[in-house]
């Protein structure tokens, strides 16, 4: 039975596709004992040394990928316990960020909240999106097209996030505006949507830029999940007389649940953690505020950073690697939980296969 | 259930049907539009879409039942989807190309800022284009040969719980944020050591974020690499070790080439950890290992927070530069893949 | 419900490579017939075409008439979604949706048909296990997912979801060829107990299979690669094995070919 998924699947697209990951490449051919078992030759031990010798570098390789991540967090703590000890204020507990003030008072409330809130609300916007692009590209556009059009999606991503924020302020900003007073005047019962008639350079901007930056993310991982639902599955539906839409509900989404859920979480790391376009487009203020329409009522930790990181003092570098040091343990988490999804998925589908 | 199916045939909704029910929601919108106080190109787009959805479905429901109605609904919100993530790709686009024209000049590629003030007219990126040159070889250099080293690893050597640890926090380090990068480097190499900053601090914080990419895209590569060939070689006495340098790396070589091409296509457009270690010039700084140095990314977001327009404009010739080098790495790369491809295909 | 179905000359195209050509033939209600032929000859695509699930894969088409009790399948505004519900399937793999229970599996059909009340489910879901033969092995154990049973059984739960929907006609795709000889004599059984109420169609690569349990029998060829599959005859089983009118039939049959 021909296999729908064979001549899409994408070895080079940045997914794990688990047929790579299980297909054994990695796995050792010979035993290592067998260099041992040949005849020696001259230059047999010479040989041993070079392999030696390149085994250890590459094995030294990793050791300092896994070094680099475990350094990040030993300077990160280093650097901010001095401007941790100089704070007057409490850094867990205080909204107000002021560190560069004699004496140094900050906290991480206003930045973690702001932080948190324009990602989840960019996740928002850009799931069902998101969703619906995987969907059209793997079960709706004719096949042909399906590598094309994932490739123009996937360019969003190659957009570099400063011209994000550059188009944001302004192209995107004046349209915002409008939709905010829409929102506004027909919606402003809603808590989210009260403002005092200034909008603009708000977190609802902030967050469909993010929406955008993130969108290509979620959409060419779960596309690929998608396409590796296996064809028995899918005509199982459909003989059993499944819509197109039926069968994506019965066969499809189950199946791809673990690696959209991956997916989504890697969109939200990134969302996370985006600095430049974020500190183009928001005006910031150190505020925890549902206030997403209007400007000056939040700021995100990684924006923080860049905006004042020009003007900081001693102190001020410290409190910053901090709230640095908070984002870094945040998005670790939501990495090692996403990573660990996938991971189990994949473990899934490779041994159902 | 066990009542006669007597007739498989089915109310079916003809496409003119369609057409002419999104022609209708059009002409009801712009109606609309035009007799109340709604306005706006994307407030139109959406009201029409909306109406012709609901139209559509209320229609398909009574002709074709209620199953394919909801198929139809979902079929058209997925088209939808796509369409409306096409928006701002082609936006962030055309309006870049829109605003950049103005200072796309010779003056914009031979001149730096040195002494323009942000109301200044002239200047130029010059001092920011050989930063990212300097500053993206450097990374490159470093993160491409220890990330080629550790796909060889977990490839290759790995197995076990320390391979399959590496493979995991390689994965892990793609979702470090660049702010993370930038402040590694700032806590370790500049505040710590006390070098200052430089172009060369930049390359180091770009190449935590550039050597997980290396390491994945080479180690899906390696992975492509099919056994009979290593065994091939094993068979004939060579120790693996040369087995990998001659055999194995030159085989996935097209397409590890692609992985280098999109990562530096990737850092190439990174601003935060270069504004943290680098952080930013207005003069021509030729050496990457003494003093501040800009960058064309840097050079978009300092330019583009001075609020005056003719500073605004070069912020915007630097990202549409900055576009045109990312776009043109990105399509390389693709070209490169689709010809490896066709060539391992015909190899085969 | 059974009915029967009918072919005229019928063609089936994977892109611009023609997989089957001209193949007429007749399938009476409630009788099993199985086609035969060595790989590659086009009596899977056939079995396909007969529920509009050949033009699932891109650029697959067909041309040609297919009757279900005189109504062309294929016909203007004919819904294949309607095609698949009346006519049931069941693969060459064991194919549970494999996030779903057993029970879930089972009355899946039911509820794209929109029967939601609990009772009906429930004496739907024993009723299709019973046919199926499966029901006293699975009765304790309904909330399980469906991928813990074994091939067998979960070829037989296949089969209880097919027939769950009451279909017309049930085809069968080598529906025995992933499983051990035990679950295939289970199946055969089971589908000589279907036969009073279904139309049955398989295919199958195993000729005694084919003796064993089918009425009718008819075998496929393709004159060689890339040519299109043809149907050269089909016969009352015991003729087609014992006396078959073509050479070509007795030559596959005897094992000097195929």
């Amino acid at each position: 039975m021909p296999d729908l998924t064979a001549p899409r699947a994408d070895a080079a697209a940045g997914a794990d596709t688990a047929s790579a990951a299980y297909g054994g490449g990695g796995a050792p051919l010979l035993p290592g004992s067998s260099a041992g078992d040949l005849p020696r030759t001259a230059s047999a031990s010479g040989q041993r040394r070079g392999d030696r010798v390149f085994r250890s570098l590459s094995l030294g390789a990793g050791l300092l990928l896994l070094g680099v991540i475990v350094a990040i967090g030993v300077f990160l703590v280093y650097r901010a316990l001095p401007a941790l000890r100089d704070n007057t204020g409490s850094f867990l507990t205080d909204v107000g960020w002021d560190p560069n003030a004699t004496p140094p008072a900050f906290g991480i409330v206003a930045l973690a909240f702001g932080t948190v809130l324009s990602s989840v609300l960019a996740l928002a916007m850009a799931f069902p999106v998101a969703m619906g692009v995987a969907l059209f590209i793997s079960h709706y556009a004719p096949r042909r097209f399906a590598g094309p059009l994932g490739y123009v999606v996937d360019l969003l991503a190659a957009v570099p996030s400063v011209v994000y924020g550059l188009w944001g302020i302004f192209f995107l900003n004046d349209r915002i505006k409008g939709l905010s007073a829409f929102l506004h005047d027909h919606l402003g019962f809603v808590p989210l949507f009260r403002a005092d008639g200034i909008y603009g350079r708000s977190i609802l901007l902030a967050s469909v830029v993010l929406a955008i930056m993130i969108l290509p993310i979620i959409a060419s991982l779960s596309r690929e999940v998608f396409l590796q639902v296996p064809a028995a599955n899918q005509e199982a539906a459909l003989a059993l007389g499944a819509t197109r839409w039926e069968m994506i509900r019965m066969a499809v989404l189950p199946f791809g649940k673990p690696g959209v859920i991956g997916a989504t979480m890697l969109g939200l790391g990134r969302a996370l953690g985006e600095t430049i376009a974020v500190a183009l487009v928001l005006s910031p203020a150190f505020l925890v505020s549902f206030h997403v329409l209007e400007p000056g009522k939040g700021n995100t930790i990684a924006a923080n950073i860049a905006l004042q990181f020009g003007e900081a003092t001693a102190t001020g570098r410290g409190a910053l690697i901090a709230s640095g040091l908070v984002l870094f343990a945040i998005t670790l988490v939501v990495n090692v939980i996403a990573r660990a999804v996938i991971y189990r998925r994949r473990d899934f589908a490779g041994g159902s296969a | 259930m066990t009542t006669a199916a007597p007739t498989l045939r089915r109310g079916t909704l003809p496409l003119l049907a369609v057409a002419a029910v999104a022609a209708c929601a059009l002409l009801v919108t712009v109606l609309l539009f035009a007799l109340t106080p709604l306005a706006g190109v994307p407030g139109l787009v959406l009201v029409a879409a909306t109406i012709f959805l609901a139209a559509q479905t209320a229609l398909a429901r009574r002709i074709e039942g209620s199953r394919r109605a909801k198929d139809r609904f979902v079929t058209a919100l997925v088209s939808l989807a796509f369409l409306l993530a096409l928006v701002p790709l082609f936006s962030v686009l055309g309006y870049t190309v829109q605003e950049g024209a103005a200072r796309f000049d010779v003056e914009f590629f031979t001149r730096s800022l040195r002494s323009i003030g942000a109301r200044d007219a002239g200047g130029g990126g010059y001092h920011a284009i050989i930063g990212t040159v300097e500053q993206v070889a450097i990374t490159t250099l470093m993160s491409v040969p220890i990330g080629l080293l550790v796909a060889v690893y977990i490839v290759e050597y790995g197995r076990g719980r320390l391979a399959a640890t590496i493979r995991f926090f390689v994965d892990v380090m793609t979702g470090i944020p660049s702010i993370v990068a930038g402040l590694f480097v700032l806590s370790f190499w500049i505040l710590g050591l006390r070098q200052g900053f430089s172009g060369f601090a930049a390359g180091l914080a770009l190449s935590v974020l550039m050597l997980p990419i290396i390491v994945r895209s080479s180690e899906e590569m390696l992975k492509l690499v099919p056994d009979s060939l290593r065994e091939a070689s094993f068979a004939l006495g060579i120790p693996r070790w040369k087995t990998i340098l001659r055999i194995v790396l030159p085989t996935a070589l097209p397409g590890i080439v692609t992985g280098i091409m999109l990562a530096v296509a990737r850092v190439t457009g990174e601003t935060a950890p270069v504004l943290l270690t680098a952080f930013g010039a207005a003069s021509i700084n030729n050496s990457p290992f003494s003093g501040p140095q800009s960058s064309l990314p840097l050079m978009v977001f300092q330019q583009a927070g001075d609020a005056q327009e003719t500073a605004v404009n070069r912020a915007w010739t630097a990202a549409l530069t900055l576009i045109l080098v990312v776009m043109v790495l990105n399509l390389l790369a693709r070209l490169l893949t689709r010809r490896s491809r066709i060539g391992r295909q015909g190899s085969r | 419900m059974a009915k029967r179905i009918e072919a005229v000359d019928l063609d089936a195209y994977y892109g611009g490579f023609r997989a089957i050509e001209g193949v007429t033939l007749t399938i009476e209600p409630k009788s099993i017939t199985a086609l035969i032929g060595p790989s590659g000859c086009g009596k899977s695509t056939f079995l396909r075409t007969i529920n509009r699930m050949h033009e699932v894969l891109p650029g697959a088409r067909v041309t040609g008439q297919l009757l279900l009790d005189d109504e062309d399948v294929y016909g203007p505004g004919v819904d294949p979604v309607g095609v698949r519900r009346a006519i049931g399937m069941v693969f060459q793999r064991p194919n549970p949706f494999p996030t779903m229970s057993i029970y879930d599996n089972v009355v899946a059909g039911l509820r794209l048909n929109g029967v939601k009340k609990k009772g009906d489910l429930d004496d739907a879901a024993e009723q299709s296990l019973r046919s199926a033969n499966l029901w006293n092995e699975v009765k304790d154990r309904l909330g399980k997912p469906g991928a813990g049973l074994s091939g067998g059984q979960q070829q037989r739960l296949c089969i209880a979801r097919a027939v769950a929907v009451e279909p017309q006609v049930l085809l069968m795709d080598e529906p025995c060829s992933a499983l051990d000889p035990i679950s295939t004599l289970a199946i055969e059984d089971l589908m000589t107990e279907l036969k009073d109420r279904y139309t049955i169609i398989i295919v199958t690569h195993n000729m005694q299979q084919a003796a064993r349990v089918s009425d009718r029998t008819g075998f496929f060829t393709i004159d060689g690669p890339g040519t299109p599959g043809r149907l050269v005859e089909i016969d009352e089983t015991p003729k087609i094995f014992s006396n078959p009118s073509e050479k070509r039939t007795e030559d596959y049959i005897t094992g000097r070919f195929g």
